[in-house]
């Protein structure tokens, strides 16, 4: 019974999830909005529930399958924050959505269990099937609007390369089993010397990684982000772009830091180069883009770079940064993607073109994808630019250890520069690009759409600010990592 | 007595306000940006008079901790090296919200942007904490930018906004990765200036890694400064830019990079500076001679202008250079004083701009008939930029040039005295273009600024340039205690019969002592 007490936020969601399913079998279209808030608003309850988890120390539930600490809330909060805001915005364009209504909420709901599995997984097969769980439910998500092309187009191609990187993560585990007999992170962690030098358990220990590269859409798994950020239903690139891409770090993270101990100095060159040539990549595809989803799909790209730098410090001050640039991110992403979700909607086209005039149009807008775009960009006083202050920092004081470090600040800084062009690109389509044919008229934002834009806004604001509380959340869950 | 935190935020929390109120109300907008950036001009001139000189201790200091891992602290304070410009940075600000008449759609934007720009550079010069002189200055650019788009003008306005962000941007973040590598070679406790320079000063960073981070420093906030070669974003930048974000980047925030080489490069990494400013003082050349000349040969008034306002830029970097007690005094002389110049200068231009829809000084002509207030004041303002005695350029540059005599650099010295004979050429000839000569028929209309009111804003910058040209020992009595300590901590402490350290007196130049090579 305890077991399931511990994981009860999960089996909240999931039984939120289904309520909604069948749910939306008694009710009549029209009151398919509440079904809506109805479930917005238990996340909120669940949301708060979770601080009433106090774990003291680690935790494990179903023999060590799961484990709650710290680190695992906190990735858990920030899921659930991702959910209520890709709820509100699918409720928000429902009209545009095909499909049923009810079917998209509860998967969201599902893929949002699925993450927040990730969050607590201490053993490679609830690692696995948490992960699927997101991955599948994204295959519907991603081709959920099944009349457009360009929708079934993203979702065959996320399917393709996602059950590769499946297939990779699998064959990575069994040869961790093979290798090793354990696929549980603690008894992993305290493996003898000797079997640690195992080639086939580093050929895993590689497969695995494979497969956690292809959720953070990091070079060179990251060949299906701009395809599927721009084909996909804007609710789903926005969860995608923030909770998927979450769910990868959260679980490289703890593989990291809690499984095979040795992983932190072999890894270490990979996670470099990775970093850096994910940055290098995103930044520089991301110029000539015209499509504003695409384009965030290259920064996306880039943004996983600037994380892993974070990462790759293997240092709490490191990890300490990854967690609140994600956090950043997570704000900063769901505005842009408001945004795009209500431009989409009114004219038909996410390029640049159909931005001009947007601040005559509608001022809320406007002010909603500067925000965002200017806190991509690391710039004060929004959360981008005290994410990429505690990055950068983190990777200077690694940089006493390892002069590599000092390459990729270098590359870095120039990827910052780089992506100030197109971001201010974006902002100067809104404010005074060239006003084409464009119907000129206002453009109405539904209510709800209207709260969760003003509330990402507040939270970008807020974070870069007063980044006190989420510093210290953070510090908090990176300690509860073991890191030091 | 919150009155700092008053000058800082009085601005930043009118832009809130702006924000939040409807935008029909046009008079409203103009009226909360007068009134955000006259207290606290007012404000910063009761610091001003009030402040006890002749100690280099921060003075008014108020201290909020903020972010406490990582020893991060809202810390601001003044003493004799920001005083001026803070002075400066807020009178500049009132007099761009006063001449921002001009501006006739999208005032709220106009005026939230202006008032964000006013309230976080008066912040960065108030900081005495790397993270928040960073921020505040970071916050500052971005108005620049929007601006320049938004409301710019001539058809190379998309490529200067571009420009401008692209190479400011790139100065503030090498210059951020020297204050975070300071900040861990120190132990990566505090950011707090103050302890960061006791602590260094007692235990100072290996000369290795003192030079490998000033020159971090020194480039990144030369590219802000629009060191040579790195400048060609600011006459372009400046030409294309609205009248108040001319006067205030120019004027204003280009200030912090000099200020940021005074306050953290040189006093905390005193081996970089000695074996780094030889380089400084050979690049400063570039902007007194070559662009000199390059500002000899513009057709329009602004680029003129933003070519001259780099050339001046030299003076400064020669007596940061020169860490010598009157050089350094000289530089930060200049800086205030370049602050009301270009801001002057500035807000002229736009005046002409905006009267006669070009600035081509080819077309003008004789405007002195039509223009004779506006005409006085840009002939003094033009005056000034070619250090005539009794405007605050002429103490500064000469103090400046003494500093660069007494630190022995003849070639430096040499160029410098051609920059201000160049400097003396364009300006001349800009008055004789503009002011002299036959008035073309089209011009026969172009009214003057009519009342007392619209004067004021220029009358304004022309008394700080005279008051402070006059009584230069306002300014460097304040400077001087902290000007010392920042070339003692270089040249190690003074010996009191130390040769070529001539004491700066309050009013040394009352005397009208003539001094060489000097227009």
């Amino acid at each position: 019974m305890n077991d399931v007490v511990l994981m009860g936020l999960e089996v909240a969601v999931l039984v939120t999830g289904l309520a909604v399913l069948l749910l939306d079998l008694w009710i009549t279209p029209d009151q398919r909005r509440l079904l809506g808030f109805g479930a917005i608003a238990t996340l909120g309850v669940i949301f708060s529930a979770s601080f009433a988890y106090l774990p003291d120390g680690t935790q494990y539930a179903f023999g060590g399958m799961y484990a709650l600490d710290e680190f695992a809330l906190y990735f858990k909060r920030f899921f659930l924050i991702a959910g209520m805001f890709v709820l509100l915005l699918s409720v928000g364009t429902s009209n545009a959505e095909e499909g049923g209504q009810g079917e998209y909420l509860s998967l969201s709901l599902f893929a949002l269990a699925g993450m927040m599995f990730c969050a607590s997984a201490a053993n490679l097969a609830l690692l696995f099937v948490s992960l699927e769980l997101v991955t599948v439910t994204f295959y519907v998500l991603v081709g959920f609007q099944r009349r457009r092309l360009a929708s079934l187009e993203a979702a065959i191609k996320y399917l393709i390369i996602g059950a590769l990187s499946s297939a990779f993560l699998v064959y990575g585990i069994a040869l961790i089993y093979g290798a090793t007999g354990t696929l549980d992170f603690r008894q992993l962690a305290s493996l003898p010397a000797a079997v640690m030098e195992s080639r086939i358990l580093w050929l895993g220990a590689l497969f695995l990684f494979v497969g956690l590269g292809f959720k953070m859409a990091a070079v060179p798994f990251q060949i299906w982000a701009p395809d599927v950020y721009q084909g996909a239903p804007p609710s789903t690139t926005a969860f995608l772009a923030v909770g998927s891409k979450a769910a990868g770090f959260v679980l490289l993270l703890r593989v990291l830091h809690q499984t095979l101990p040795v992983l932190e100095t072999r890894w270490l060159h990979l996670l470099m180069g990775i970093a850096g040539l994910s940055i290098a990549y995103g930044v520089l595809c991301a110029i000539p883009q015209r499509s504003l989803k695409r384009l965030l799909g290259y920064s996306s790209i880039a943004n996983a770079g600037y994380l892993l730098i974070g990462v790759a410090t293997l240092s709490a001050a490191g990890a300490t940064a990854a967690l609140y640039y994600l956090a950043g991110y997570l704000y900063t992403v769901l505005a842009a993607f408001i945004v795009i979700a209500v431009v989409l909607q009114h004219t038909g086209r996410d390029d640049f073109d159909g931005l001009a005039g947007l601040h005559q149009r509608s001022p809320l807008l406007a002010a909603g994808l500067t925000f965002a775009m200017v806190s991509l960009a690391g710039i004060p006083p929004l959360a981008g630019f005290f994410g990429k202050f505690l990055v950068l920092k983190a990777a200077l004081a690694a940089g006493a250890e390892h002069p590599g470090f000092y390459w990729l600040l270098g590359i870095a800084i120039v990827g910052v520069v780089i992506s100030l062009y197109y971001y201010f690109g974006v902002v100067r389509a809104v404010y005074w690009g060239a006003p084409g044919e464009q119907p000129a008229g206002p453009i109405r934002v539904e209510w709800p759409l209207q709260v969760a834009l003003y509330l990402a806004m507040v939270a970008i604001l807020w974070l870069g600010v007063m980044p006190n509380q989420i510093t210290n959340l953070a510090e908090l869950a990176v300690k509860s990592l073991g890191l030091r | 007595m919150a009155s700092l935190s008053f000058i800082i935020f009085c601005p930043l929390l009118a832009a809130l306000l702006i924000a939040a109120i409807p935008r029909n109300f046009k008079v409203l907008f103009r009226l909360i940006a007068l009134g955000a950036t006259f207290l606290p001009a007012l404000a910063a001139a009761r610091l001003f008079l009030g402040m006890a000189s002749g100690h280099d201790g921060v003075q008014y200091e108020e201290f909020i901790p903020w972010v406490y891992s990582l020893g991060i602290t809202y810390h601001v304070g003044v003493d004799g090296l920001n005083i001026g410009l803070i002075l400066m940075g807020s009178v500049v600000a009132f007099a761009a919200a006063c001449v921002s008449r001009e501006i006739t759609n999208r005032e709220k934007e106009f005026y939230l942007l202006l008032l964000l720009m006013a309230g976080s550079i008066l912040g960065a010069f108030a900081s005495y904490d790397l993270f928040f002189f960073y921020f505040f200055h970071e916050l500052a650019l971005v108005p620049t930018f929007i601006m320049i788009g938004v409301w710019g003008r001539g058809e190379r306005k998309n490529y200067a906004t571009f420009k401008i962000t692209l190479y400011l941007s790139l100065g503030a973040l090498l210059s951020l990765i020297g204050l975070l590598a300071l900040y861990l070679q120190a132990g990566g406790q505090t950011f707090n200036i103050v302890e960061l320079t006791r602590r260094l000063s007692a235990n100072p960073l290996s000369p290795g890694a003192q030079q490998a981070i000033f020159p971090l420093l020194m480039f990144g906030f030369g590219v802000l400064v629009s060191l040579w070669p790195f400048h060609t974003w600011a006459p372009l930048g400046y030409a294309a830019a609205p009248t108040a974000t001319a006067m205030m980047h120019a004027g204003v925030i280009k200030k912090f990079g000099l200020y940021g080489l005074l306050r953290v490069a040189v006093p905390l990494l005193p081996a970089g500076a000695e074996s780094w400013l030889p380089v400084l003082a050979l690049l400063c050349l570039g902007n007194l001679v070559y662009c000199g000349l390059v500002a000899m040969r513009q057709r329009d008034l602004n680029l003129l202008l933003g070519n001259s306002s780099v050339a001046h830029m030299g003076f400064v970097f020669l007596g940061i250079a020169s860490l010598s007690l009157v050089g350094v005094t000289g530089a930060v002389l200049v800086m205030v004083a370049h602050g009301f110049l270009a801001a002057l200068s500035f807000a002229l231009s736009g005046y002409l701009h905006q009267r006669l829809g070009t600035l081509e000084m080819a077309q003008m002509g004789g405007l002195l008939k039509r223009l004779p207030f506006i005409g006085t004041v840009l002939a003094m303002a033009l005056l000034a930029g070619c250090g005539l005695p009794g405007f605050a350029n002429f103490p500064g540059e000469a103090l400046v040039l003494f500093g660069a005599v007494t630190a022995g650099r003849w070639l430096v010295i040499l160029a410098a005295w051609a920059g201000l004979v160049i400097g003396g050429v364009y300006m001349l000839r800009a008055i004789r273009q503009i002011l002299h000569g036959h008035l073309p028929e089209r011009w026969a209309g172009v009214p003057d600024a009519p009342h007392a009111w619209h004067k004021l804003p220029y009358a304004l910058l022309l008394a700080g340039l005279v008051v402070f040209g006059c009584f230069p020992g306002l300014l460097t009595k304040r400077i001087q205690p902290n000007a010392s300590r920042i070339v003692q901590a270089v040249n190690g402490p003074m010996l009191a019969d130390s040769p070529g350290e001539p004491e700066v007196p309050g009013h040394w130049l009352a005397g009208g002592r003539k001094v060489t090579g000097h227009e």
